[in-house]
């Protein structure tokens, strides 16, 4: 009797504090999602507020919801600046600097997987040695070559630089190599050209790797900030992070129309959030992967 | 016919490798090159560039005497290195973060993928609009945390007063540091570590608790042990990205001000680049940079194997 009722205190005991346990993790788990979130709140709030109210009511007091709602910030900021056109040149430089960089890529990962030819593991040691060296280092000279090409302010030197990635490369070789050859024997028996055994055997097995790749080179081109800014001078090239720092330059000698200011930032979070969201899980992916070769 | 076959092979490896091979070539690596030749030169991009030998590294590096004192020939490049030290503490903070966030993520909770969105949110987000948010937030007058600051000391009647969080010396670097944190928490290393985490063998959690060892226990005596190449990846490469780091923060928030003090290495090389046109002592910098790069990369090679234990999993 004794020990049984000992069984069941003890039983209880470990259940409370499981349940303990549970509630401390999702109390923990919440606290930290409300402080990621809360920032962004306040720019949504922000966002909706008119010049004149950001001011009057933060003098006081912190106003979370904003009243009345003031949705023209989301009609002005097309007018103030160019946004339309950041949004396109955006896009734009993307599109055609990730289809560039993971075409060029594939196919050079596969001549170093793949195939045989002289000096091949020398290359391939030139680009795993060039990927320590800090951006900034290559970034002056190639700088300069624009400017003596006269790519300053073009479109050809926002993409063409981008495209060339050793990165890419790199990942994507580390990748074929782990395809057994066994399909591309068979392809090779069938009279399948070289190019053939790329293009229909390798890549169509490759598409974690290649939507991963596919990702973060647009994620990263997305968000790149100090190239764009050197190599541009006229609003019209503007890419959008470099608009979104000539919008608030605008302002450089008054208190910024905050509202506008992040009604922009928003809208440029919109695509890359909507593609996360539904590739969440190459994201995911991808960082163990780029993360263990490491 | 064997041997005209690898020959065939080979040029078409040529052929697939060209279109990479050339854009490496004039992108990468003929300017590693040039801004090794561009470090020894005084250029403005205007004037044609003169060869003055290894005087940048002089005035970068070299000190000199003023009356009597040791005096830097670069103060301001000594204290952009001392600014980007001290705004490197902050690492070993963002890491452990990541970490506890990690292992609260890994017990089964339920909306993972929910938690993982909202603390991925940052890092998917264009840096330049964080800048502007945090740089709202911070603002003095009108920003979101010296009003609650206000609105708290109004409510407990205390004096609290407003602070100059990203225009005074002594506040600007922690402001940043702080930001800094909070984009991290739940960023890329946040998920290496789960994916470490998930790796830990269970069995070893299983003969810990037959054993009767404490959370406490299990984790210093196999999770910590377990993870650890991960955990000395991720802070190696945050070292080598903290040095190259620091220039929209700069450039969208503070100006590198006030009085330089949030003014980084990677800052430092854009303003003799771009504002001052001093090609040749912003390559001299670039170098300094990658020699400190190269080490922290030797080192992780070198030592990487014997600090940490690798699993035989």
């Amino acid at each position: 009797m004794e020990y049984a009722a000992d069984e069941v205190r003890k039983g209880m005991g470990k259940r409370t504090r499981s349940i303990l346990k549970k509630c401390a993790i999702y109390t923990l788990l919440v606290i930290g999602g409300v402080t990621m979130i809360l920032p962004f709140l306040w720019m949504l709030s922000t966002s909706l507020k008119s010049y004149a109210s950001v001011f009057i009511f933060n003098i006081t007091e912190v106003k979370w919801l904003p009243d009345p709602i003031y949705w023209k910030n989301y009609i002005d900021v097309w007018k103030v600046v160019p946004f339309a056109r950041f949004y396109l040149n955006s896009i734009f430089v993307v599109v055609c600097v990730t289809f560039g960089q993971v075409i060029t890529s594939a196919s050079a990962a596969y001549a170093f997987a793949r195939l045989r030819f002289p000096g091949r593991d020398k290359i391939f040691f030139a680009y795993l040695a060039t990927m320590m060296i800090p951006g900034s280092v290559t970034m002056i000279p190639v700088f300069a070559l624009m400017r003596s090409f006269g790519w300053i302010d073009t479109y050809k030197a926002l993409i063409i630089p981008a495209i060339f990635s050793a990165y890419g490369t790199f990942l994507l070789r580390q990748f074929f190599m782990t395809i057994p050859r066994d399909l591309e024997d068979a392809a090779k028996i069938d009279g399948c050209s070289l190019w053939g055994i790329f293009w229909r055997v390798i890549m169509p097995l490759s598409h974690t790797a290649l939507a991963t790749l596919t990702i973060f080179v647009s994620l990263g081109n997305w968000v790149s900030f100090m190239w764009p800014l050197l190599v541009t001078n006229s609003i019209e090239k503007r890419t959008l992070p470099v608009g979104l720092a000539y919008f608030q330059e605008l302002y450089q000698y008054a208190q910024p129309d905050w509202g506008l200011l992040m009604a922009g930032s928003l809208i440029t979070m919109v695509p890359v959030i909507i593609v996360f969201l539904f590739n969440q899980r190459f994201f995911v992916e991808g960082i163990k992967l780029t993360g263990m070769k490491g | 016919m064997d041997i005209k076959g690898s020959e065939k092979e080979a040029i078409a490896g040529y052929l697939f490798l060209l279109p990479n091979l050339i854009g490496f070539l004039i992108f990468t690596l003929v300017p590693v090159a040039l801004s090794l030749v561009l470090s020894f030169v005084r250029w403005d991009m205007l004037s044609p560039a003169k060869f003055i030998g290894i005087k940048n590294f002089i005035d970068l590096l070299g000190f000199h005497t003023e009356s009597g004192i040791f005096t830097a020939n670069d103060p301001l490049f000594w204290k952009c290195v001392g600014n980007t030290l001290f705004l490197m503490l902050i690492i070993p903070v963002e890491i452990m973060a990541s970490l506890a966030l990690a292992l609260i993520m890994n017990q089964k909770v339920r909306l993972i993928n929910f938690f993982r969105a909202v603390f991925f949110l940052p890092t998917i987000t264009n840096g330049v609009a964080i800048c502007l948010l945090w740089a709202w937030i911070y603002n003095y007058d009108f920003g979101l945390v010296n009003n609650m600051i206000i609105g708290a000391g109004d409510l407990l009647s205390l004096p609290l007063k407003r602070i100059p969080w990203l225009t005074s010396v002594a506040w600007a670097k922690p402001s940043l540091m702080l930001m800094g944190l909070w984009i991290m928490l739940g960023g890329y290393n946040m998920i290496l570590f789960m994916a470490a985490l998930q790796g830990v063998p269970r069995e070893l959690y299983e003969a810990a608790d037959m054993d009767g060892a404490s959370s406490w226990n299990k984790f210093w005596n196999i999770t910590w042990p377990m993870i650890s190449p991960t955990t000395f990846f991720v802070f190696v490469m945050a070292v080598i990205g903290g040095f190259q780091g620091g220039f929209m923060q700069a450039y969208i928030m503070t100006g590198g001000g006030p009085d330089r003090s949030t003014t980084t290495l990677e800052y430092l090389i854009y303003n003799h680049l771009y504002s001052w046109q001093h090609v040749g002592y912003a390559a001299a910098i670039a170098w300094f940079v990658f020699v400190i790069v190269f080490t922290a990369t030797v080192f992780n090679w070198r030592f990487g194997g014997k600090l940490v234990q690798y699993s035989h999993y």
